[in-house]
């Protein structure tokens, strides 16, 4: 019985130890990546896998101390892991279509090569691009 | 042996939080302010989790459940705010 507690205890720590330093690393990168296209993988994967590793560990350790299986932990991840790309596609849109740095100056473009989003077609309120533009490089960082 | 991965854990996550202060105030550009929120917003979910372990109690989890829905929807409001001028069209 000491042996499965020792061994529960260390895949806990393991869990908890894992996810806090994906926590760090990816916070780490988003001070470290150059551009925000770049910045937006810390968050999106690195601490969102981080925090899945913590609540693995929480759902481990509240299995052990009350003997009972908790799903809130499970709640919580399956809804980060559904938002988290859905806030960083927003995010990316904010920054091609308007917040984009001009790189040789530094100076704020208030509207970013891809220009402002279009009006949305009727029976919609929401606006996005249809055909890709030709002089916008949705892909690069720059 | 937990009660040392907790307290690496604190010490991961303020450092963390550290970083995303510094890339709040830093910028430069909006987008870069509300990726710093977001991600602070999952630090402090971790961080309730971690209370929540070190005080081997569950109350926390509707704490950390709410955090993350508010975290979710204020970054999709600022960033329709900032595409459309408007929340609700």
């Amino acid at each position: 019985m000491s042996v499965l507690n020792s061994l529960a205890d260390l895949a806990i720590s393991a869990m908890i130890v894992i996810g806090a330093t994906f926590a760090l690393i990816g916070s780490w990168g988003m001070v470290r990546l150059p551009t925000l296209m770049e910045r937006l993988h810390g968050p999106t994967k690195a601490t969102t896998l981080g925090l899945g590793g913590m609540l693995v560990g929480s759902i481990l350790f509240f299995h052990l101390a009350e003997g009972t299986w908790a799903l809130h932990e499970l709640l919580i991840s399956l809804f980060l892991f559904i938002t988290a790309p859905i806030s960083a596609n927003m995010i990316a849109k904010v920054h091609l279509h308007q917040l984009r740095v001009k790189p040789e100056n530094g100076v704020l473009d208030p509207v970013g090569p891809a220009g402002q989003p279009p009006v949305p077609s009727a029976g919609s309120n929401w606006a996005t691009y249809e055909a890709p533009h030709a002089a916008s490089a949705a892909a690069t960082s720059e | 042996m937990i009660e040392y991965a907790v307290g690496y854990a604190f010490v991961c996550l303020a450092l963390a939080l550290c970083c995303n202060v510094w890339r709040l105030l830093k910028g430069p550009t909006i987008g870069d302010r509300i990726v710093a929120l977001d991600t602070m917003v999952i630090n402090v979910i971790a961080v309730i989790v971690l209370i929540g372990i070190a005080t081997a109690r569950g109350t926390y989890y509707e704490a950390a459940l709410i955090l993350a829905m508010v975290g979710f929807i204020s970054t999709v409001a600022y960033c329709k705010f900032l595409l459309r001028g408007d929340i609700v069209e």
